[in-house]
């Protein structure tokens, strides 16, 4: 029997996470004696005992850590032997900087879950209930470092059984910052439209179920924000939020009791349901069964053969859902395209005429976060929102050798808007900050851009943008004191994907997405670019050019988008083309003729999203839309009910070292499956195919064996299943997004690799911008 | 070509085309230079060039255009319109019947508006090295009251009159030029503003800025004075008006109404108290029958417009940096 030593030290996310409380529990159960303390790098550790103790302590130590800790390094150290007695939890040392890590926002525990089961508990049915290894977190931080007084808790002092329990390193909420109890934490009440209180407390909470049950639309606020709630099943009460939400076709998100329900309404994979129980409580996408109609209103997900669905985020819609006991329509409580409310008093200003109800607390949200979307795709988990329960997590990539480079500041694209902060070899990015065009979203990002610079204490000597001229966001950019670097959208799209795998070497990046500015002035999205692992990025390729007539216009109206195409494949033909002649009035038809022969207000691009628009439109999928993405979600529906294998024929033309693309062929295709009644299913299914295929023959002239799929299209399942699988199968290696969306709330975390990867970029295509009167 | 050379032609040009509508005592003196009595009081002026193609478009042509252009930047000021010059850049092929109805035109909005056109110049250049016809005015007005009528005088609670609906010279001369159809007539707005203007001043109103919307529509003119006057400006979408084929049009070229030309409009900040007797003014006038308040100047000094709609979603109106570019990813 032989007494040893170890210091180890553990990098990751190890802290606010009862990592001490865990290693100092741990290191009791083995009878080690030592020291568990936190430092700007992680946690250090000391124990001495039995040799076989500390083996076993290292073993358990992974596989019993908090469930949200995780482990990036450990590295040991044999130590000679000391006089000590016990183990204890050190106190930080307050002169080191603070890791300047927060975490996310994370839904409740078992053990929490039990005390609020369990009559005899002191928080039992107590909605705020949390430890440390979960509850709330990002959403309460005011400042750095994570402290109680740094927080939405400071206007609650601890009762006394609650400070002991913080207190005490055995207790499970030792340094828990938002522990609260009936006694002395945020308690409900609940308002009517006009902000008057009807009840409190239990009460608050009952009367809040009840009206749901009977129809009524409930403005919950809910961890990052308001949500809306109503029956699923009740169509007239969903009806009527989407007329007071004016929201007339775009998915509502589901909110289910348990785990149990959803497998009854949708088919999940172990995957899904893994994310769907995972502590950041993401809403999932999931194919509905046919028998979910029973339970859940068909204008919740008109014309979508998937549900949003998620389990509840919180302690109280744990009790909400206990409640009711049925799905529940949980969506943003904000007015169209702006950022959710998450102050009791806006909210009441803003949603007043939204909802019934208010069920209201007394904890303060210091920033909005909308609840994450994801979706399976190809195996994994792809993030395609990504806010409460994701955010603030940095996104580390590959250091580059030499001097540690500035900070500096990403701005994101204008949609689905994202900044960042670079620091180092990570990115911090803000939560999902919507669309940038509303008055509301650009405070938000203004406000979420100087919570970086304060939270992280950073003074960021340039700021990245992208290179649109129109963009908010990179107007905001160059007002700004700092020295001001555009990059172009898909490159950032390419190297935001590059920098997810931590991938610095040559590598093909194929970006289709709906709309990006290249320098021609072209609206381009259906890129393949090439990275030398080294200095340049150049353009090697892309979908030959269509008008858009109308620009912004056409995009609203798809059957423009296909006029569009028509008239570039056709010219003067596409006026004598049925699709053409029944689908405009004469008067429209000569105006869009003029437009398109004299190219103007027609803005050409070579975008992959707009083809799918166009080609929506051809199939007669749709009309008018009323949310960006909803033309090309109808055609991967509609491909999804058919499993041919044919596809149609495409051109790829040599231009120099510049490959085009050409649809032309596919277009002509499709037309004349049209003519001979082919299903729309049918040729949705076969226009997916031979997208595939075009990747596959832009990939294998490009020779490049790591290939990154990026932008927005790639939220489309079907399409990138079947062309990872059609590329994999002669080799490539093909990676998509996980961790960030692949659409452009992905755009800043490119904006940061790219510049930090010191890349320049090279577009082969039409070249010669230059400034005139 | 030898029209502009000053020789025999450009007499002819002059007598049989120009001078007829030119007429009143200074022109017929046919000097360099016109010779005008004392205008009593602060004086203003301005100038301005106009070019627009096609040349005459539904609702008025490039002759009154310059007239009323010159007339409205005068009356922005608050001043009376008294004289104006005209200066004539023709381009070789230009026929002469077009010249003639463009003169016969600035001659009738000159008189209907109570100006004197009393001096001009004539110049041709080659085929090619002009759009037609191009016409700068120069106009002189006096001022009859004592206000500064200017951004800064901009001041919290003002309210925000608009004199008509808004987009419609834009679109008519665009819809000319390109050949386009669209439902219901549409017509440029081109009227000259000084009419309204004075009755508000003479009613004593006191009008802290005006402004006419010219290019860039009625967007840029706000963005442009609340920067100017470091002023937040809160403007309700409802109450700004834009008739059908306007708005027709715009959603067919993607364009947004709020940022097309319009010729016969302004914006007026009058103190809230007298915004009622002021709008009630506005609306006697045939020019400006359809002003109404579209919104109030609000405390905050950041310089901002702020548009809300009937559900309460607030967008900021920038300048347009160029041409208007989808950003839909
Ligand atoms: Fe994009
Ligand atoms: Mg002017
Ligand atoms: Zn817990
Ligand atoms: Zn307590």
């Amino acid at each position: 029997m032989t007494t040893e030593r170890l210091h180890i030290a553990i990098g990751g996310l190890v802290q606010g996470v009862g990592f001490r409380p865990f290693v100092y529990r741990l290191a009791r159960d083995c009878d080690l004696s030592g020291w568990v303390a936190n430092d700007s790098g992680g946690v250090q550790i000391e124990i001495q005992g039995e040799g076989a103790r500390i083996r076993e302590f290292l073993r358990r130590l992974p596989i019993e850590k908090p469930r949200y800790a995780t482990i990036d390094s450990l590295t040991t150290e044999a130590r000679p032997l000391c006089r000590e007695v016990g183990f204890i939890v050190r106190q930080s040392d307050s002169t080191a900087a603070p890791a300047a890590v927060i975490l996310p926002d994370l839904a409740p525990c078992s053990d929490c879950l039990r005390e609020m089961s369990d009559p005899d508990d002191r928080r039992y049915r107590y909605p705020f209930t949390n430890c440390t290894l979960c509850g709330p977190r990002f959403s309460i931080v005011a400042r750095l470092p994570y402290d109680r007084v740094n927080t939405s808790m400071s206007a609650f002092p601890l009762c006394e059984p609650c400070r002991e329990e913080y207190e005490n390193p055995l207790d499970r909420r030792f340094h828990a910052e938002p522990v609260a109890c009936p006694a002395c934490g945020p308690q409900l009440q609940l308002c009517d439209a006009s902000g008057t209180q009807i009840a409190v407390r239990e009460a608050a909470l009952q009367l809040a179920a009840e009206a749901i049950a009977e129809g009524r639309i409930v403005a919950l606020k809910s961890v990052g924000g308001f949500q809306l709630l109503v029956d699923a099943a009740n169509s007239a009460a969903v009806a009527r939020l989407r007329d007071r939400k004016r929201r007339p076709h775009k998915t509502l998100a589901l909110l289910y009791p348990d785990i149990e329900s959803v497998m009854r309404d949708c088919r999940i994979s172990a995957l899904e349901k893994a994310q769907l129980e995972s502590p950041q409580r993401p809403i999932v996408l999931l194919a509905a069964r046919a028998s979910a109609g029973a339970r859940i209103a068909t204008a919740v997900a008109p014309h979508n053969p998937n549900l949003g669905v998620m389990l509840p985020a919180s302690p109280l819609h744990q009790l909400l859902v206990d409640a009711l006991q049925r799905p529940l329509v949980a969506t943003s409580g904000n007015l169209s395209a702006e950022p959710i409310c998450y102050d009791n008093d806006d909210a009441i200003r803003r949603l007043g005429a939204i909802a019934d109800l208010f069920l209201l607390h007394d904890r303060e949200i210091q920033r909005p976060l909308d609840d994450s979307v994801v979706r399976e795709m190809d195996g994994q988990t792809v993030m395609l929102r990504r806010a409460r329960g994701y955010a603030p997590m940095p996104i580390e990539f590959p250091a580059v050798s030499g001097a540690q480079p500035s900070d500096f500041l990403a701005v994101g694209a204008d949609l689905k808007s994202v900044a960042g902060l670079a620091r180092g070899s990570a990115a911090f990015l803000t939560q999902y900050l919507g669309d940038l065009d509303n008055r509301a979203a650009r405070e938000m990002f203004e406000q979420s851009v100087s919570d970086l610079k304060n939270l992280y204490q950073a003074a960021p000597e340039s700021v990245i943008a992208d290179q649109h001229p129109a963009y908010i966001s990179s107007r905001w950019a160059r007002r700004q004191q700092s020295a001001f670097i555009g990059v172009q959208h898909h490159v950032a799209h390419f190297f935001s994907c590059l920098a997810e795998h931590g991938h610095r070497d040559r590598a093909l990046g194929i970006c289709w997405d709906g709309t990006g500015w290249s320098a021609d002035n072209t609206i381009r999205g259906g890129e393949f670019l090439r990275w030398d692992g080294d200095l340049e990025v150049s353009h090697i390729a892309g979908l030959s050019p269509f008008p858009l007539p109308g620009g912004e216009a056409a995009i609203r109206n798809p059957r423009r988008q296909a006029a569009g195409l028509l008239y570039a494949a056709l010219g003067r033909g596409a006026f004598a083309d049925e699709f053409f002649r029944d689908n405009f009035e004469p008067a429209e038809q000569q105006n869009l003729a003029i437009m398109l022969e004299r190219g103007i207000y027609s803005p050409v691009c070579t975008s992959a999203g707009r083809l799918f628009d166009a080609v929506a439109a051809l199939l007669g999928l749709v009309g008018e839309v009323s949310f960006e993405g909803q033309a090309a979600m109808a055609v991967e529906f509609a491909a999804q009910q058919s499993d041919t294998r044919r596809s149609y024929p495409f051109a790829l033309k040599q231009q120099g070292s510049y490959r085009l693309l050409d649809w032309e062929p596919l277009a002509a295709g499709l037309l004349e499956d049209g003519r001979r009644g082919v299903p729309a299913a049918e040729r949705a299914r076969a226009f997916h195919n031979t997208l595939a295929q075009m990747m596959h023959a832009v990939a294998v002239r490009a020779g490049e064996e790591h290939i990154f799929l990026s932008g927005g299209v790639f939220q489309n399942r079907l399409l990138t299943e079947s062309a990872a699988r059609l590329l994999r199968q002669d080799g490539f290696r093909v990676h998509c997004h996980s961790r960030v969306p692949p659409n452009d709330g992905g755009i800043a975390l490119g904006q940061i690799y790219f510049a930090r990867c010191g890349a320049s970029y090279r577009t082969l295509s039409k070249e010669g911008y230059e400034q005139c009167v | 070509l030898g029209h502009g050379s000053g020789g025999e032609l450009s007499q002819r040009l002059l007598r049989e085309y120009i001078y007829p509508h030119f007429d009143n005592a200074w022109t017929v003196q046919a000097h360099d230079s016109a010779t005008l009595p004392r205008i009593g009081g602060r004086t203003v002026f301005t100038t301005d060039s106009f070019v627009v193609s096609p040349l005459f478009f539904p609702g008025g042509n490039i002759g009154e255009l310059a007239v009323y252009g010159t007339v409205n930047d005068l009356a922005m000021s608050g001043a009376r319109p008294l004289y104006l010059s005209c200066s004539l850049i023709l381009e070789e092929g230009l026929p002469m019947k077009t010249l003639a109805a463009v003169m016969a035109s600035m001659g009738r909005a000159a008189a209907a508006t109570g100006v004197q056109l009393v001096t001009g110049d004539t110049k041709v250049v080659e085929k090619g090295k002009g759009d037609g016809l191009f016409i700068n005015t120069a106009g002189i007005g006096s001022l009859e009251h004592v206000l500064s009528i200017a951004p800064d005088r901009i001041q919290p609670g003002d309210s925000i009159l608009l004199s008509g609906d808004i987009g419609r010279h834009g679109m008519a001369v665009m819809a000319r030029r390109e050949g386009l159809e669209f439902d219901g007539p549409l017509l440029s707005d081109c009227a000259p503003l000084h009419e309204p203007v004075l009755a508000l001043l003479e009613a004593g109103i006191n009008v802290h800025c005006l402004r006419d919307l010219t290019r860039g529509g009625l967007a840029t003119a706000l963005v442009e004075l609340a920067e100017g006057s470091r002023r937040q400006f809160s403007l309700r979408e409802n109450d700004i008006a834009i008739t059908e084929p306007v708005l027709g049009a715009c959603e067919m070229l993607g364009l947004d109404p709020l940022y097309v030309a319009n010729e016969g409009r302004f914006v007026a900040f009058v103190p809230p108290h007298q915004a009622q007797q002021a709008l009630a003014i506005l609306q006697k006038c045939p020019v400006s029958a359809d002003s109404r308040a579209i919104g109030t100047v609000s405390a905050s000094e950041a310089a901002e417009v702020i548009l809300r709609n009937s559900i309460g979603c607030e967008r900021l109106l920038d300048r347009l940096p160029g041409e208007q570019l989808p950003r839909i990813c």
